[in-house]
């Protein structure tokens, strides 16, 4: 993975002391909140119901076990013994105190980790496919550009002050685990017909109240281009992106407004006078310095055998373990959706637990997912049963990954300023509900995915289940949307119609299954069912006697 | 306002003359975008020091033309959180080659002075308060910056291949 030299550690600590100075300046009242806010935001830490939160920066999501101990230890000693994922890959700690800041970043820098632009309205922290250089269907490894581009976009000049936030999504397979379409900006790695590597960019996608699908705007921009062609793409949004309405100021509505082609035209304009200056070329020495740090593990020729085990292992391994590009190597994924937890918690005692199982069994490094789960990259087949067993012994083994209770929720109205409802206790209900492991498998793979306002953080939009939380006179409602798609066939959930108790909501989710279970063909997932039959049947059964409850 | 130039307070040359307003006798004047285009030609026939205030929806590509005879470029911040000035700098730099001062003016924040100086911004109304050792602290809090802008300044990618 990538190392900090003296230059990158060098600028996280003039960061972390420039942080240091602001905290004070806000503590002896010389700014003010609302001059505070934007810098501490560029720093991570938000202003929560109850308390300050901050989001740690994960970059493409990979961490070492020493940077994992890290997040234990911030648990444990600055918040109350635990750390929640994000569906951006970050972690976030939701109680530290203002006056601590400064020293958990420094903390942080201690093991190459910081908060810069987790947050505010600049290029945040770059996310990436989570099985990047493990998964057997990958081009290239999209690490390397996402470090450029951390470097390319950390404390930019022009683009800090943007209309509104700006988030950067990078794959390298054909299968999209990143949701590179619901990105303001999307990379793709692609091979053209001379069987070079290049880059396809995709802008406008996004969530919140009015979700998109990103379109192309550059089908194969050559390696060396890629900073030039971001720069074109922020400039264009940076002048014209709206200010006036905090709503419409992402780019995805710059993009619609203007449309693929004149937003193509503008960037390509833009692009041709940026290559020309020449100055953000990346040559090929720079990549591949880049590239050398994500070089894979050595691996060992081995048999490639699946080790036998007991039910539970067999379980385990059908929904959390996929293929890795190396025979006798399996990609391991560790469920944070215990039947009836908080999706995507982990304590500190189960942090530095996994740190120890990684350094037993030679695994570099874990990921974070957009899944909120963890992931194992490289893991030896016949390692797979005593990691197992550890993971049980952790209550980190549920075998879920995939299925239906394996649910995406934002932290919502318990923790969250903006949220209108809770999330968690309906993932909670819904995933107690379907807690029988024989129903899920029945089911097969489906994704729930739940927001607790309109502004999308748990991805809603993008759930075959999506559901919505809103507040009508003071009480917590839930909308079901049906048939969205985060992977490489994205689509856009539709909704249902209007919404149901905070009672209802998993009756409701459970009549909708039981009309899949019913209408669908062989081999075919909810998805699948809900393209072909439409939303009438659904909407037919779920609503049953509640239409009463329902606003 | 005091103006902060080459790292010092110094006087400033110039007199902004709002739409509607006579000229002063003496000075350079600043005057908005859509008087210097009503008046350029009378501006430059009579003025050596002759500047144009943009506000932060003006894009200076309008200027192009006249830019070699314009003495300064004031970019309005009309509050911290607009960002555009930062790309009219950068172009009226890197892109348009302007080498007259292109000024700041407009409700900012000392943490956004280094920004505005990597984009080009070298001359900035500040607020009464503001003391040069506030200045230069947040000019050099950082020392070196990942990526290329309009100030020249090495960027971490140069010095490591020193």
């Amino acid at each position: 993975m990538y190392r900090y030299d003296e230059f990158d550690a060098r600028f996280v600590a003039e960061r972390v002391a420039q942080f240091r100075g602001q905290v004070a300046r806000r503590l002896s009242g010389e700014l003010n909140e609302d001059q505070f806010k934007p810098l501490r935001l560029m720093n991570g830490l938000y202003l929560q119901l109850h308390a300050y939160m901050l989001r740690v920066a994960v970059p493409y999501g990979t961490l070492s076990s020493k940077q994992l101990r890290m997040q234990a230890h911030i648990a444990r000693k600055y918040d109350k013994g635990y750390g929640h994922f994000t569906t951006r890959q970050n972690i976030q700690f939701n109680w530290p105190k203002l006056v601590d800041l400064p020293d958990i970043l420094a903390d942080l820098a201690t093991v190459e980790m910081h908060a810069i632009q987790t947050s505010g309205n600049c290029i945040r922290n770059v996310t990436a496919d989570h099985f990047a250089g493990a998964a057997a269907d990958e081009i290239e490894d999209p690490r390397p550009i996402a470090e450029i581009i951390r470097q390319w976009s950390s404390l930019h000049p022009e683009f800090s002050f943007l209309p509104r936030k700006f988030k950067i999504a990078v794959g390298g397979s054909p299968r999209d685990r990143a949701a590179l379409k619901f990105h303001d900006l999307a990379i793709e790695i692609v091979r053209n017909d001379a069987g070079e590597t290049g880059y396809k960019v995709l802008v406008g996608g996004g969530m919140g109240r009015t979700p998109y699908i990103g379109y192309v705007v550059g089908e194969f921009v050559a390696k060396p281009d890629i900073l030039a062609f971001l720069e074109a793409v922020m400039r264009v949004y940076n002048e014209q992106g709206r200010r006036d309405n905090i709503y419409k100021a992402r780019i995805k509505i710059l993009a619609n407004a203007l449309g693929a082609e004149e937003m193509r035209r503008q960037t390509l304009a833009e692009f041709e006078e940026i290559r020309k200056a020449g100055t953000l070329r990346v040559p090929q020495e720079e990549l591949d310095r880049i590239d050398s740090y994500f070089k894979p593990p050595a691996f060992e020729n081995l048999t490639d055998e699946m080790p036998k085990g007991d039910a539970d292992f067999a379980n385990w391994l059908k929904s959390n373990v996929s293929t890795h590009r190396m025979p006798g190597y399996a990609i391991a994924t560790i469920s944070l959706k215990p039947i009836g937890g908080v999706p995507g918690d982990a304590t500190a005692e189960q942090m530095d637990a996994l740190a120890d199982l990684m350094d037993q069994h030679g695994i570099a490094e874990i990921r974070v997912s957009h899944e909120q789960n963890l992931v194992l990259p490289h893991v030896r087949k016949k390692d797979l049963p005593v990691i197992h067993a550890r993971l049980k012994e952790l209550g980190l083994a549920t075998p879920n990954a995939g299925l239906i209770t394996d649910i995406i929720a934002c932290p919502g109205l318990d923790y969250c300023d903006l949220a209108n409802a809770r999330s968690i206790p309906i993932a909670q209900k819904i995933s107690e509900r379907f807690a029988d492991l024989d129903r899920q498998h029945h089911i097969g793979e489906l994704k729930i995915k739940i927001s607790g306002c309109i502004n999308a953080c748990g991805h809603h939009h993008a759930g075959h289940i999506g559901i919505l939380g809103v507040d009508k006179k003071g009480v917590e409602y839930y909308q079901l949307q049906l048939g969205g798609s985060g992977a490489e066939d994205a689509s856009i959930g539709e909704i249902l119609g209007p919404g149901f108790g905070k009672d209802e909501i998993a009756d409701a989710v459970e009549r909708v299954i039981g009309a899949y279970l019913d209408l669908r063909n062989d081999g075919e997932r909810f998805l699948d069912t809900y393209r072909r039959v439409g939303i009438v049947p659904f909407k037919n059964v779920a609503y049953q006697d509640q239409l009463h409850a329902a606003y | 306002m005091p103006l902060i130039k080459g790292g010092v307070f110094v006087e400033d040359p110039f007199f902004f003359v709002p739409d509607g307003k006579a000229y002063p006798d003496e000075k350079g004047v600043i005057v908005t975008l859509a008087r210097f285009q009503g008046e350029r030609d009378t501006l430059f026939a009579h003025r050596n020091l002759v500047g144009v205030r943009l506000a932060s929806n003006e894009n200076p590509a309008v200027l192009k033309a006249d830019l070699h005879r314009l003495a300064v470029v004031v970019l309005e911040f009309p509050k911290f959180r607009d960002g555009r000035a930062f790309s009219w700098a950068r172009m009226l730099r890197t892109r348009f080659d302007y080498k007259g001062e292109i000024r700041a003016t407009g409700d900012f924040l000392l943490d956004q002075l280094a920004f505005m100086a990597r984009t080009g911004i070298d001359a900035f109304e500040v607020r009464q308060d503001v003391t040069l050792e506030q200045f230069h602290h947040a000019m050099t809090e950082i020392s070196h910056p990942y990526q290329p802008a309009a100030d020249g300044k090495k960027t971490i990618r140069a010095l490591r291949a020193r």
